[in-house]
C-alpha cells in the first residue's frame, strides 16, 4: 500500500479577480456552476484526514471567493489539520482575517506580482498592490504567520532586489521566490514570461546575498528555473507520494497541472472516496516509485532525488507522460528545451500586455 | 549551546496524529514525524528551559540521553524552522 499523503491542496474555485498571465491553473477553468458544494469539500476533507492528510492548503483561484471560506476553514481545523490559506489578498478585509484567523487559519500565502504598484497591477491586470499590502498588515495583525509568494519571469526578474525589499517591507517571515513553472496560462504565455540568462545570472548573487543577510529574520526559498537547468526538480517528491489536489469541481489529481495529461483516467469525489482514489486508482498509480520509468531515468541514481522530474512537462513537451522530463541534460529530447530557450529568450519584444490573460470571475 | 532556549515558532502545531500514531509537528512547508524521544524534546521547547534543563528532565525518563543529543536534535528542529532559539 502507498505511504499515506502528508497535505491537501484544496482548489476551492477557479474564480479569480486577477488575470495573471503566469497563472499554473489549466486553460480549461472550471465554471462556477461546476464547483463543489460546501458538503462535499467537508466530506472531502474528512476523507483526506482519515488518509492521513495534515495539511490542508485552500486555494485556487481566489479561495476568498467562496463564502463558505470560514466554515470549510473550522472544519479542517477540527479535524487537527494545519491550515494554509493561499490568496492574492484581494478581498482580505480587517474583519475577513479576524473571521478566518478566529476559525482556525494558521498561516497565509500571500502573492505579490513586483516590486512596485505599477508593475504589480499590470501583472496582475487589475489595482491589487494597495490592497496586498492593506492585506498583509491584517494578517500580522492578527498574529497570523506571513509568507509572500512571488512568480518570478521576465516581466520582473529584474526587480528581484524590490521584491526582496517589499516582502521585508510586508513582514514576511518567508518569501518564495518561484521561477515560472511552465504550466497552464503560463505555459501558453512562455514566449514573454522566459527569463534570460543574463537575468537569471544577475538574480542569483543578489538572492544568495539576502538570503545571508535575512538569515533568521525572513528565510528565503529560491525556485530554480528548470528549462535553464541540468536537472529536473524533484517534482511533487514523487507522483502519490506527499500530496494530493482536488480541483474545484471535484477531480483528484496527482499534482496540480495533472490535467494535462490526456491519457490520464482522472477520477473524481464525487463517485469515489479519497482512499479509493489514492490507494488503487490507475491515476495515481501511472507513476509512482521506479518501475514505470524508462532509460536514462530507469539506470540513474539520482532518481531517488528528482523521481525523473514532472510528468506533465514531459506529456507536454514530449507527448509521453512516462519519459524523462525534457529539461534534464540526459534526455533524448532536451533539444526541445534547447530550441525553445533559443527561439523563445529573447529580450521582451513586446510589452507585458501581449500575455494571455487569465480571466474569470 | 547547552544555555540555549529553544521555543516552538509561531505558526507551528504539534499534535497528535492517530492515523500515524505518532506525534508530529505542521508547519506551513511540511510536517515532521516525530519519534518518542524527539516528542518528548519538543514537548519541552517551551521557551522557558534551557536545553540543559531539558536534558536534564529527559534523563529522569529515558536512559542514557546526554545533552548532545538533545542539543542535536534542537538543531535540526532549528534548521527546519520548527523552533527558535534564544542566547
Ligand atoms: C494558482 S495560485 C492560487 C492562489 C491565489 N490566487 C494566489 O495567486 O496566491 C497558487 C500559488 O501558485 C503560485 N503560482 C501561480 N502560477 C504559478 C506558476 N506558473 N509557477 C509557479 N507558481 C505559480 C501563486 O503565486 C500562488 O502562490
Ligand atoms: S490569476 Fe493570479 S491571483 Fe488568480 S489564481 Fe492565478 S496566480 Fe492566483
Ligand atoms: S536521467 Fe532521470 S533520474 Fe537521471 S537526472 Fe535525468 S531526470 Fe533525473
Amino acid at each position: 500500500m502507498a505511504e499515506a499523503p502528508f497535505g491537501l491542496l484544496a482548489e476551492l474555485t477557479h474564480r479569480c479577480p486577477l488575470q495573471c498571465g503566469y497563472c499554473s491553473n489549466p486553460l480549461e477553468l472550471v465554471r462556477r456552476e461546476a464547483e463543489l458544494s460546501t458538503e462535499d469539500w467537508r466530506r472531502v476533507f474528512d476523507q483526506a484526514r482519515s488518509l492521513g492528510a495534515l495539511q490542508v492548503h485552500l486555494s485556487g483561484g481566489e479561495p476568498l471567493l467562496r463564502p463558505d471560506l470560514p466554515e470549510l476553514v473550522a472544519h479542517a481545523n477540527s479535524l487537527g489539520c494545519y491550515v494554509n490559506l493561499v490568496t492574492s489578498g484581494v478581498g482580505l478585509s480587517r474583519d475577513r482575517v479576524r473571521t478566518l484567523a478566529a476559525r482556525g487559519v494558521d498561516h497565509v500565502q500571500l502573492s505579490l506580482q513586483d516590486a512596485t504598484k505599477a508593475g504589480n497591477d499590470r501583472i496582475a491586470g487589475i489595482k491589487a498592490f494597495d490592497r496586498k499590502v492593506e492585506a498583509a498588515a491584517f494578517v500580522l495583525a492578527e498574529g497570523l504567520p506571513l509568507t509572500v509568494n512571488t512568480v518570478l519571469h521576465r516581466q520582473n526578474l529584474d526587480n528581484i532586489a524590490g521584491i526582496i525589499a517589499m516582502a521585508e517591507q510586508l513582514g514576511a517571515e518567508r518569501l518564495e521566490l518561484a521561477n515560472t513553472q511552465y504550466y497552464g496560462w503560463a505555459l501558453r504565455n512562455r514566449a514573454v514570461l522566459l527569463p534570460t540568462r543574463k537575468q537569471l545570472a544577475v538574480a542569483a548573487p543578489i538572492v544568495a546575498a539576502a538570503q545571508a543577510r535575512l538569515k533568521g529574520r525572513m528565510e528565503i526559498v529560491y525556485v530554480i528555473a528548470d528549462y535553464h537547468e541540468a536537472h529536473p526538480k524533484p517534482c511533487m517528491y514523487g507522483w502519490g507520494a506527499r500530496q494530493l489536489t482536488v480541483a474545484p469541481n471535484g477531480d483528484v489529481l496527482p499534482c496540480p497541472a495533472a490535467s494535462v495529461i490526456s491519457s490520464l483516467q482522472i477520477e473524481n469525489v464525487l463517485s469515489a472516496s479519497l482512499h479509493e482514489i489514492w490507494h488503487d486508482s490507475p491515476s495515481f498509480n501511472a507513476f509512482r516509485g521506479f518501475d514505470w520509468m524508462q532509460d536514462p531515468c530507469r539506470s540513474c541514481p539520482r532518481k531517488e532525488i528528482d523521481f525523473g522530474g514532472c510528468r506533465c512537462q514531459a506529456f507536454q513537451l514530449t507527448g509521453d507522460a512516462a519519459a524523462t522530463d525534457p529539461v534534464c541534460s540526459l534526455s533524448q529530447d532536451r533539444s526541445t528545451v534547447d530550441l525553445i530557450l533559443e527561439t523563445e529568450m529573447e529580450p521582451a519584444p513586446v510589452p507585458a500586455m501581449a500575455m494571455a490573460m487569465r480571466k474569470m470571475r | 549551546m547547552l544555555e540555549a532556549v529553544p521555543r516552538i515558532r509561531r505558526g507551528v502545531k504539534c499534535t497528535y496524529d492517530q492515523i500515524r500514531e505518532a506525534h508530529v509537528v505542521l508547519f506551513p512547508e511540511g510536517v515532521l514525524v516525530l519519534n518518542e524521544t524527539a516528542a518528548s524534546v519538543v514537548a519541552l521547547c517551551d521557551g522557558v528551559r534551557s536545553i540543559g534543563d531539558i536534558a536534564v528532565v529527559l534523563a529522569d525518563e529515558y536512559s542514557g540521553v546526554e545533552p548532545s543529543d538533545v542539543a542535536a536534535l534542537v538543531s535540526r528542529l532549528v534548521e527546519r524552522r520548527v523552533v527558535d532559539v534564544d542566547g
